[in-house]
């Protein structure tokens, strides 16, 4: 048999070389370092260094605070997903129906969306200030004894009320354009046939934005594991006690403030595969439910 | 079964704009009508207020004597074709057709029997478990036509159902349709601006313009017969020759000057409406005519050419296959002047 050899010409490498830069540069070599990292174990003033296998994975993994920020971090994520998706579901459903005066509707929900997570967090502080927020004075006057310095449950409350604050403008603009691409005529087809708004809604509506609904799901999985760590830094910092800190924000910490290079590359070798593996399973259990 | 009755509906949007000005209509039991007119003369927005999906803004629509104006389109029992299917692409055939019932709370099994019965009828059964994006666009109709049958609906309500469909398709879903209404004997209405679906299925023909109904009757009646200038220009297939004219005795149509008319009004811009299919090629005819373009469709050659004496204006002429002049040739032609037509050019009244 004879095999047809075409001449291999370098254009298509180099068309493809800046994404591959980018990609090596910032993604493989930092993902290499910090494994070749966590085998290592770094003196206080990082003169020196060993080479220890896995000691520094079962330091950390085994230690309570890194299982305390495991279980914040699922709690956490589990929240802010399910919140921020639900609350945008809900408002980009509301303002799709609006017909007068829609569009200061939608842009004045989408605006939060131009806000970066660290400014949000600030701005969160402001509002839950002991001495002049409204929020922490308006949460003590309705009843509760509200003090998210001391109190873990409260704290937690403020990032997770943030964090969905922040992410609701995002997942608002996908879902009104999943339901804006759901024909008029499949709406009306479904006015015809069943009378509830509400029965509707779950049977066509809902499965017409599955898409829509599972990709967000995977952005707001990531965002709450990974881009909440400006909004924490810059409210609890994982206070009272490590009780709002989350694994991203407990590598940060252990890394830059703790100089444990290794523990921390070790955390953040743990914390890819985790991320990893959570991908995997939306991807093979959940998106296979998913009509496009 | 069932009669529909609009009386006097009105449709005014907030903005003022009238789409529908005033319409009454009885619509017999068991009948086909069909909405014909011009896009934006509101025989869409006729039809969905029929549905429920625009609202009643005056008048009152009535089904077997029931005022539905407020009830929500799933209690007017009443199912709706559309254009473009609208199809729940999540569901299969079966889920498509079955979800009305299912709302309605049928038990299963009768559900089930209800959609076979209506896909053997449509020749979907195969298609069942499918999902729309994998059929054609065929078969998308009828699936589209099942999901309203099985309801076994008072009223079918059709919104050119067959736009969407090329050309020797619709024809075939065309036949199909009158079939199905004929067989199930339930009242329609049904919506297209194509006059030869609206001439074929029509039991009667409603000619809608600028929201008001022209004309309604049965489809020959309004061919041969039509009450208004719009009327007899939008029925007919190549439509209906229209030369403006006066009278004055004979009525004069450029230098043309046309005996056997009278009892007209003087003074006013009259039409001449000949169908081409009355005219004819003969010596003794009263007009000429340039000989521009020659149209085979088969049976039947279409000569299109200018009137000698009226400036500009085109005619067509319906004849036999076997005559077929030159470009150019120059051909005399007769009309009886009882078969033609005169319309008041400014308000299109039908003076005879």
């Amino acid at each position: 048999m004879k095999r047809v050899q075409f001449e291999h010409s370098a254009i298509p490498y180099m068309f493809i070389a800046p994404q591959i830069i980018i990609i090596a540069v910032f993604f493989l070599w930092p993902a290499a370092q910090a494994v070749y990292q966590s085998f290592l174990l770094e003196d206080a003033f990082g003169l020196s260094s060993q080479f220890v296998w896995f000691k520094n994975y079962f330091d950390t993994i085994g230690s309570t605070s890194w299982l305390q920020a495991a279980g914040f971090t699922i709690v956490f994520s589990t929240l802010v997903t399910i919140l921020s998706l639900a609350i945008a579901l809900l408002l980009a459903v509301k303002a799709n129906e609006v017909i007068r005066g829609a569009r200061t509707y939608k842009t004045l929900l989408m605006w939060a969306y131009a806000i970066a997570p660290p400014v949000a967090g600030l701005m969160g502080n402001l509002m839950f200030h002991p001495l002049i927020g409204d929020l922490y004075k308006f949460m003590n006057t309705i009843g509760f004894d509200f003090d998210h310095k001391l109190d873990p449950y409260d704290a937690g409350f403020v990032v997770v009320l943030i964090s969905v604050w922040k992410q609701v403008s995002v997942n608002f603009i996908f879902f009104l354009s999943g339901l804006q691409g759901i024909p008029k005529s499949v709406n009306e087809a479904a006015l015809m046939d069943e009378k509830s708004s509400f029965r509707r809604f779950w049977t066509i509506t809902f499965p017409l934005l599955a898409p829509t609904t599972f990709f967000l799901m995977v952005i707001n999985i990531t965002y709450a594991f990974f881009e909440t760590f400006g909004i924490i830094d810059t409210t609890t910092r994982g206070a009272p006690g490590g009780a709002t800190t989350t694994l991203v924000f407990k590598v940060f910490q252990d890394g830059f403030r703790g100089a444990d290079i290794g523990g921390s590359s070790a955390q953040s070798v743990v914390l890819m595969l985790m991320v990893l593996g959570l991908t995997v399973i939306q991807f093979r259990f959940i998106e296979r439910k998913v009509h496009y | 079964m069932a009669r529909v009755d609009l009386k006097d509906v009105r449709k005014t949007y907030p903005n003022g704009a009238e789409a529908i000005r005033g319409v009454d209509m009885s619509i017999e039991d068991g009948e086909m009508i069909v909405f014909v007119g011009p896009s934006g003369c509101g025989k869409s927005t006729l039809l969905r207020m029929v549905a429920g999906l625009e609202s009643v803004t005056g008048g009152d629509v009535e089904i077997d004597g029931r005022r539905i104006n407020d009830v929500s389109p799933s209690e007017r029992d009443v199912a709706m074709v559309f254009q473009n299917y609208a199809l729940y692409p999540h569901m299969t055939v079966r889920g498509n057709m079955s979800y009305g019932l299912k709302n309605k709370g049928l038990p299963k099994s009768q559900i089930e029997a209800k959609v076979v019965e209506a896909a053997k009828m449509l020749r979907i059964d195969d298609y069942l478990d499918r999902q729309p994006q994998q059929l054609s666009g065929g078969q998308r109709q009828r699936v589209a036509m099942g999901r309203a049958i099985v309801r076994e609906p008072k009223v079918f309500l059709f919104d050119e159902p067959l736009s969407n469909l090329d050309a020797k398709l619709r024809v075939q879903m065309r036949i199909e349709i009158k079939r199905l209404q004929r067989r199930m004997n339930v009242t329609s209405i049904y919506v297209t601006h194509d006059q030869t679906e609206a001439m074929t299925l029509a039991d009667r023909l409603a000619v809608i313009n600028e929201g008001r109904v022209e004309q309604m009757g049965a489809p020959m009646e309004l061919y041969s017969n039509p009450a208004t200038l719009f009327v007899a220009s939008f029925i007919g297939a190549p439509a209906i020759n229209l030369i403006p004219a006066r009278f004055d005795g004979a009525l004069q149509a450029g230098s043309m000057s046309l005996q056997g008319f009278s009892d007209l009004p003087t003074g006013v811009d009259l039409m001449l409406g000949i169908r081409p299919d009355v005219l004819t090629i003969r010596e003794d005819g009263q007009f000429k005519m340039n000989v521009d373009l020659v149209e085979q469709h088969g049976g039947e050659n279409l000569i299109y050419g200018s009137l000698d004496g009226v400036v500009d204006h085109e005619i067509c002429l319906k004849s036999g296959q076997s005559v077929l002049p030159a470009i150019d040739d120059e051909l005399t032609l007769g009309f009886d002047p009882a078969t033609s037509f005169v319309f008041r050019t400014d308000t299109g009244e039908r003076l005879k």
